[in-house]
């Protein structure tokens, strides 16, 4: 099963956390290694909270554990780093910033 | 036996709080009182201890990593200098001559969080304040697609919501507060007013809000929102003593970016033909502002500058790093006090692998691994003094907790400047 999600990249205290232990560090890339998406979405697509599901921009792909998240139908959530990195486009419309939040992406059950 | 230093400046966020209490035993940091755990954690995991630069992986002596640094930089055609907005104002200083004596390319991380704003102060300007006159005389405050509450966690007791100031002596209760986001966030839980829009809508909703402030009427919804709700938050900031709108990435990373800065922008100087409002970005980084202040200062242009044909050229998507990395345009990219490994989209930051690459950073990062120079300069703010600017562009002086064991930035540059050609 797969369906279309627009997403949104942030700041969370485990990210900036992490950031001080150290970037790469393991405590930073598991703050940084989740998806939130709401119980609507979630029940909806028959998604576990820990359940390990995939995400597909034009840019690439990532596969990490879904969370419930407290966001509108049809939004994904993922703390600014390497795993939202991935899925971030390098387009940036002729001024330099690319779609940190609003990137639409494809998530499809594992 | 420990010391304590009192009204030691926090650098992690645009915030700046100057009231941080460090206890200290030799070199290393016991505790940081006052600060929040962001800052906390700054502190508390912060390494002094000396460490000699790597060039391809081995140790090696200051001397050699600087002409290493130096080699590099002379064979590039097309050098990028990158970051910035951990470092101090005089380190940034150099940074631009630096750029401009090797006719580079200088680009902070402004780049990717409020360059829009940027774009949209040079198209209509800004009707701004000091956070001490928000803490003295506000009495609404919105914050439009930011969560403070996690990213500029003393905000709210310090200058804003739970501030207590001149004119609003009971803290909180002087004071509204309107969140407007995509998601309900922290920060949405404690306000008073939460208007959840549509993701992607800012524009629509800043310009409606424009329309009904202006004396006419809409009647539908727009972005989510009814046309009760519009009207009321309109109401609000027009009949208020003194507002102030802070803004976050909500709206600079969202489709529009700069046009919806410049509505709220516009927004906010339309009111003031009504009461005093004002309109204050929230910098993430310590000296994010620093780094658009010292390269306004330096060139003309806050951030996307190339120096290449002997003077200041300013081009946002075409010198701004994103696109520079993802067309593989630069030749070898000097990295300060940040991580684009860790925070540009991997489509782009990736090039970073197959260029020389040279970090100049206190602490290891995501951009260590890619980097063939390392150059662990000392900590401003932490081991070494600095000026860093606060996110309403007040600068402040940082102070030293124990002395460093490691160059500066300031230092390097200075040295790094001394032996590159002239372009």
């Amino acid at each position: 099963m797969e369906d279309f999600f627009t997403l949104i990249t942030g700041r969370t205290k485990g990210q900036a956390h992490g950031l001080h232990i150290g970037a790469g560090s393991p405590a930073h890339i598991e703050a940084t290694s989740f998806i939130e998406i709401c119980p609507e979405d979630m029940t909806r697509l028959g998604i576990k909270d820990g359940q390990l599901v995939r995400l597909r921009s034009d840019a690439g792909l990532v596969e990490a554990p879904a969370r419930t998240g407290n966001l509108a139908s049809g939004l994904v959530f993922i703390p600014m780093g390497p795993t939202a990195n991935t899925l971030v486009g390098t387009d940036t419309f002729g001024i330099g910033m690319p779609l940190f939040k609003g990137e639409r992406v494809k998530l499809e059950r594992i | 036996m420990s010391a304590l230093i009192e009204n030691v400046t926090c650098k992690f966020c645009g915030c700046l709080c100057d009231d941080i209490t460090i206890e200290v035993e030799g070199d290393r940091i016991l505790k940081a009182k006052k600060a929040c755990p962001n800052g906390r954690s700054m502190f508390l995991n912060y390494d002094p201890t000396s460490r000699k630069p790597l060039v391809d992986g081995q140790i090696v002596e200051w001397d050699e990593a600087v002409q290493a640094t130096v080699d590099i930089l002379n064979e590039a055609d097309s050098p990028l200098i990158y970051g910035l907005s951990s470092t101090c104002t005089e380190a940034q200083r150099k940074a631009v001559e630096l750029a401009d004596r090797l006719g580079a390319i200088i680009d902070s991380t402004s780049s990717v969080c409020h360059f829009p704003t940027s774009l949209a102060v040079q198209t209509v300007g800004e009707a701004t304040c000091t956070l001490g006159e928000v803490k003295d005389r506000a009495d609404l405050l919105i914050f439009w697609g930011c969560n403070p509450l996690v990213s500029h966690i003393r905000h709210f007791s310090r200058y804003s919501a739970n501030a207590k100031g001149m004119l609003t002596p009971n803290g909180r209760e002087d004071r509204t507060v309107v969140v407007v986001d995509v998601r309900p966030t922290q920060t949405a839980k404690a306000a008073d007013r939460f208007l959840q829009i549509a993701p992607g809508t800012d524009y629509e909703v800043l310009t409606s809000l424009r329309v009904l402030i202006q004396g006419k009427n809409i009647e539908h919804d727009v972005g989510g929102l009814s046309s009760e709700q519009l009207q009321e938050l309109a109401h609000m900031m027009k009949t208020c003593r003194y507002g102030v709108a802070f803004f976050g990435m909500g709206l600079t990373m969202t489709p529009g970016r700069n046009y919806n800065v410049t509505e709220l922008f516009t927004l906010g100087a339309e009111l003031n033909l009504y009461n005093r409002f004002s309109v204050i970005p929230m910098r993430g980084h310590g000296n994010v502002a620093g780094a658009d202040q010292v390269l306004t200062w330096l060139s003309g242009y806050p951030t996307a500058v190339s120096f290449a044909r002997g003077y200041p050229q300013y081009g946002p998507g075409e010198f701004t790093t994103v696109d520079i990395l993802s067309r593989g345009e630069a030749d070898a990219a000097l990295i300060v006090a940040s991580d684009p490994i860790a925070h540009l989209p991997w489509m782009a930051a990736k090039n970073l692998e197959h260029i020389p690459t040279i970090l100049m950073a206190p602490t290891t990062n995501c951009s260590s691994k890619v980097a063939n120079v390392l150059l662990p300069t000392a900590c401003y703010g932490i081991d070494t003094p600095g000026t860093s600017y606060r996110m309403d562009n007040v600068p402040l002086r940082l102070r030293a907790v124990f002395p460093n064991t490691r160059p500066t930035d300031e230092e390097i540059f200075s040295r790094i400047i001394k032996a590159v050609k002239q372009c």
